[in-house]
């Protein structure tokens, strides 16, 4: 196994071109479990911890860019917290203290895992996945970036180097049930967010993200719009019946938080 | 390779004493078995069964042997000797033959320079497999094709059964087994399947000696018995087998059975270079045997004022594919289905029986963990039924000296059970927190599901007690061997494995308590030094070896006292009294006593429920436990909190789950142990009790808060939710669907 290590984006996305064969990793939280668990074995590794323009955050005309290096903990405990809280919210809930540290959001996406803790928050407001290549740049918004079960809109040779949003300072919360009380994969989750109108996405109850949104006025109609909108099943972490429950109970609490 | 002499600072029996091992642990600079490293050493990898139940075809191993790196691809015609191993009873073949009877059945064995090639290699060993039907569930398995037809346990002294699959079936029958009550209740219970899930993974390394033996590095329970069960298959005398105890990362019953001992001698025999194997987390669930799935039916009858009359208990335990220690399981969970109560009349059926499923065997609790469940659901019920107060109910059948088992073995010994009771009872749980509350001190903690809606708090009470030591008259015995220097120092030989316990403390203590003397070390633990020590399981690790090395010391001093000034060496085997085993036919003890000593824990535990979402959160518990006498109250404390830990996880997540005998779950993704947050703070009372028959008056203390742990959560959970949670673990599911 080669492992490819650029230092500029430039450098990476010409690597990426030429080998687009090449899996892309940041944090390796998600990479390396699959490399040790001998569930993946790519003849090359596109190791971008060393690219500066994928770290951190940065603001454009009102817009944020968070950089796909972006990593939970940075985002549970800097400034961005404020602007949004239910993706500090769900930061908050991945994996362990280790893990929060070297987890990103690049990589959340990437991952496009139903579960994926990040993407129920970012879908809530809107954003969008920043796609690069050699051949230009694309913005294309969460819910569509995600395919898929583990499948996004990536093309070959693109990286993800960005998510694009517009803070909408609207009232917002995020929620996870898991059997334990921290450290666990959702059985399923529910960011929830209420300015004009409601907005929700759930994780772990259909393959792909759906937001689900409704007129404010429909509150009391929303908690059963979002259990009708996922098509959940029974695996090992939960049973769909539960899980559909859970999104009704859920919602309800979240609107009681947001409309307070 | 060696490991250092161990060595305390001060420390008599009694004394609270700092673990030696405690700092390394915490800064990762123990040595694991999975740590060990020699020069040219290469590393074996176990190509295991894809399926439950399967005919193995045909086996080819020719595009293995010639892949890079590799040095060996053995099959069932490489083992030399006995080609079937067990702990008690041989029934487990080394290596398949010609079938596999459970997912993960160990069927080739690949040694290479790099584990990834030993990997490569195993993925090219082509097997051709005829997919069976599988025996997948417990109560169709005596209906169904005897997966053992030769059986095994047959001829031991148990009752004769010729159902299919069974592998013991046990009936005790006490007084009346028909009499009638006032008050009558009844239930059926479920325990899903635990695993120990310790975080060292089974592994081990082998060397070969250059003269046709082997010594084998390896963490594990029992030095002595893996010898007896290596040998043969290596077809070598004991003597050329020596096995060490390399660092231990928890045990919990789960490293009684062999795993990679014989597999890495086979390969380092073959290959004349050592072999080391380290399961990987997948690979380690089916590595071992795991916590018997238990199915329940119980009726307790009762008088009016709550005293027992019989009881009547029905048990299944579903032993997995191969033999293991379920005969043992079967019996205990039978002579420990009341609970540490007296019934002048009962009647106790307990089956274990074959299926395809994973092997069960050994885990912490041992058989008493499942009945505890239900027989404590079973006494709320009573209680509830004649309206008496839970905790009076138990005073009022508590056990006692001079009461009689169901066995018909009278208590001879300590049973302070209404004292642990009375005890725990009294123990005060804090007031609720008031809200609002940071989410992690909430049920679904970090989840953020909550912020107080739908939160129900209960407080539940469970009691339960076990035996200590091996039972129904099994040699159990354990030596120690003393070298003393007339320079006041000396050096204890034990082969006591240290598993996380602190056996070694332990032996530290009583060696220093007897010879007077600060400067004690202990040698590493191997079997070539010293006779057998037993296995550290049973809750007998600290009883035995206390016994013997307090005797080896006594020995000693005797010894120097009639060659003064020179170095004496001697060595002592310690037995507990005698057991004998128990009628075939009517489940009652054949002499004095089929068990040697009791050990009980009451506990109170409060909980709070998301009673909307089924997600839960242990609050605080209290424990009051019988420890005969406490040799280092900071490791018996630590046992407490350990061991509730672990009943913790089978009432709210820990659960091997099955389709069809395929393991579903098995990453520590998918098989949830609890965290920091999910473990509440434990207040332990221990209540001193010294056992006439024990050195020092000491109990076991690592089983008892593990048995009752799990039934006094479900019980503050019923508290909390009104509902029956029939079956551990609770799932969310149970408590708001």
């Amino acid at each position: 196994m080669d492992v490819l290590t650029p230092t500029t984006l430039v450098e990476a996305l010409r690597l990426k071109a030429e080998h687009p064969d090449a899996w892309a990793i940041q944090g390796g939280t998600d990479l390396m479990v699959a490399l040790n668990f001998d569930r993946a074995r790519p003849e090359r590794v596109l190791n971008l911890n060393e690219v500066r323009e994928l770290r951190g955050f940065t603001r454009q005309n009102g817009s944020l860019r968070l950089a796909s290096g972006l990593t939970y903990a940075e985002i549970e405990h800097g400034e961005l917290r404020d602007e949004l809280p239910a993706l500090a919210e769900a930061s908050r809930t991945v994996g362990s203290p280790q893990i929060r540290n070297r987890g990103t959001i690049g990589g959340n996406l990437g991952t496009a895992s139903p579960a994926g803790d990040a993407i129920p928050p970012l879908a809530v407001e809107r954003a969008e996945v920043e796609c690069a290549s050699v051949r230009g740049t694309r913005r294309v918004p969460v819910t569509d970036f995600i395919t898929g079960v583990k499948r996004n809109a990536l093309e070959q040779d693109e990286l993800i180097t960005a998510v694009w949003l517009s803070p909408s300072r609207a009232p917002q919360t995020f929620m996870k049930i898991g059997p334990r009380n921290a450290m666990v994969i959702a059985v399923v989750s529910l960011a929830v967010a209420a300015d004009d109108e409601l907005r929700a996405c759930f994780g772990s109850a259909a393959p792909r993200p759906v937001l689900v949104t409704a007129p404010r006025d429909e509150a009391s109609s929303f908690p059963e719009r979002v259990a009708e909108a996922a098509a959940p099943i029974d695996d090992v972490r939960g049973s769909e019946r539960y899980r559909r429950h859970a999104l009704r109970v859920l919602t309800e609490r979240a609107l009681k938080r947001v409309l307070a | 390779m060696t490991q250092a002499v161990r060595q305390l600072q001060v420390g008599r029996v009694g004394e609270l004493v700092p673990r030696v091992d405690a700092p390394p642990k915490v800064k990762g600079e123990f040595a694991y078995a999975s740590d060990l490293v020699v020069p040219g050493m290469l590393w074996g990898h176990t190509l295991r069964s894809p399926w439950s139940h399967a005919r193995i075809v045909s086996i080819d191993i020719s595009e293995a042997v010639s892949m890079p790196g590799v040095h060996a691809v053995l099959t069932h015609d490489d083992v030399p000797g006995q080609k079937t191993y067990g702990l008690e009873f041989p029934d487990q073949p080394v290596l398949a033959i010609d079938r596999v009877l459970y997912y993960g059945e160990p069927v080739a064995l690949v040694a290479a320079e790099h584990p990834e090639q030993a990997r490569r290699a195993a993925d090219r060993i082509r097997v051709e497999y005829e997919p069976l039907e599988p025996v997948a569930d417990m109560e169709r398995a005596l209906d169904s094709p005897d997966l053992h037809p030769e059986k095994p346990t047959r001829g031991h002294g148990y009752r004769e059964d010729d159902r299919a699959n069974v592998v013991r079936h046990l009936v005790i029958r006490h007084g009346d087994p028909d009499a009638e009550g006032d008050v009558s209740v009844s239930g059926y219970y479920e325990v899903g399947s635990q695993d120990q899930a310790f975080l060292g993974p089974e592994s081990g390394l082998a060397v070969p000696d250059g003269e046709g033996g082997v010594d084998i590095y390896v963490a594990t329970q029992w030095l002595h018995v893996d010898r007896a069960q290596v040998a043969p298959c290596l077809d070598l005398p004991l003597e050329q087998v020596r096995i060490h105890l390399a660092g231990v990362g928890g045990a919990f019953g789960g490293r009684e059975d062999l795993s990679m001992q014989i597999h890495g001698a086979l390969l380092a025999l073959h290959t004349s270079r050592p072999v080391k194997i380290v399961y990987d987390r997948e690979e380690s669930f089916t590595g071992h045997v795991h916590r018997h799935p238990a199915r329940m039916w119980c009726e307790h009858r009762a008088r009016r004022d709550g005293k027992l009359v019989n009881v009547r208990f029905r048990i299944l335990l579903d032993g997995g594919a191969y033999a293991s220690s379920s005969t043992a399981v079967a019996s205990n969970a039978a002579s420990f289905a009341l609970g540490p109560y007296e019934s002048p009349n009962a009647l106790i059926e307990s089956t274990a029986v074959y299926t395809n499923n994973p092997p069960c065997g050994a885990m912490r609790g041992f058989g008493a963990v499942q009945t505890c469940f239900a027989a404590e659901a079973q006494m709320d019920r009573l209680a509830a039924a004649l309206g008496i107060d839970p905790v009076e109910l138990r005073l009022l059948n508590a056990l006692k000296p001079g009461d009689v088992l169901p066995t018909g073995q009278a208590i001879t010994g300590s049973m302070p059970v209404a004292e642990c009771i009375r005890a725990a009872a009294a123990l005060a749980p804090p007031a609720p927190e008031p809200l609002p509350r940071d989410v992690i001190r909430l049920p679904g903690g970090a989840g953020n599901t909550t912020n107080g809606d739908g939160v129900r708090r209960g407080v539940g009470f469970a009691v339960g007690f076990k035996n200590i030591a091996y039972s129904e008259g099994f040699d159990d015995y354990c030596a120690a061997r003393v070298r003393l220097s007339p320079d006041a120092w000396a050096e204890v030989h034990c082969a006591a494995a240290e598993v996380g316990q602190g056996v070694t403390g332990v032996i530290l203590q009583v060696a220093r308590t007897e010879l007077g003397i600060d400067d004690v070390r202990l040698a590493p633990g191997q079997t070539a030094t010293v006779e057998s020590a037993g296995s550290a399981s049973a809750s007998r690790m600290t009883w035995m070896a206390a016994g013997a090395v307090r005797d080896a010391c006594r020995a000693a001093l005797e010894e120097q006292a009639r060659r003064p000034g020179e170095e004496v060496d001697v060595e002592r085997i310690y037995r507990h009294p005698r057991t004998t085993p128990l009628d075939p036919e009517t489940g009652q003890i054949t002499g004095e006593r089929a068990h040697v000593a009791f050990a009980t824990c009451a506990m109170k535990v409060v909980t709070e429920v998301d009673v909307d979402l089924g997600l839960t959160r242990v609050v605080w518990i209290g424990a009051a436990q019988d420890v005969g006498r406490a040799v280092n109250p900071q490791q018996v404390e630590g046992q407490i909190e350990g061991g509730t830990a672990q009943g913790l996880g089978l009432a709210l997540m820990e659960e091997i789950q099955t389709r069809d005998g395929l393991i579903t779950n098995a990453s520590f993704t998918d098989y949830l142990i609890p965290t920091a947050l999910d473990m509440p703070p434990v207040e332990s009372v221990l209540i001193e009790d010294p056992e006439p028959d024990a050195p020092y008056g000491v109990k076991g203390v690592g089983e008892p808060p593990t048995v009752v742990s799990s039934a006094a959560i479900a019980s503050a959970l019923r508290d909390a939710t009104g509902r029956e949670l029939t079956r551990i673990p609770v799932r969310p599911d149970d408590i708001c669907l």
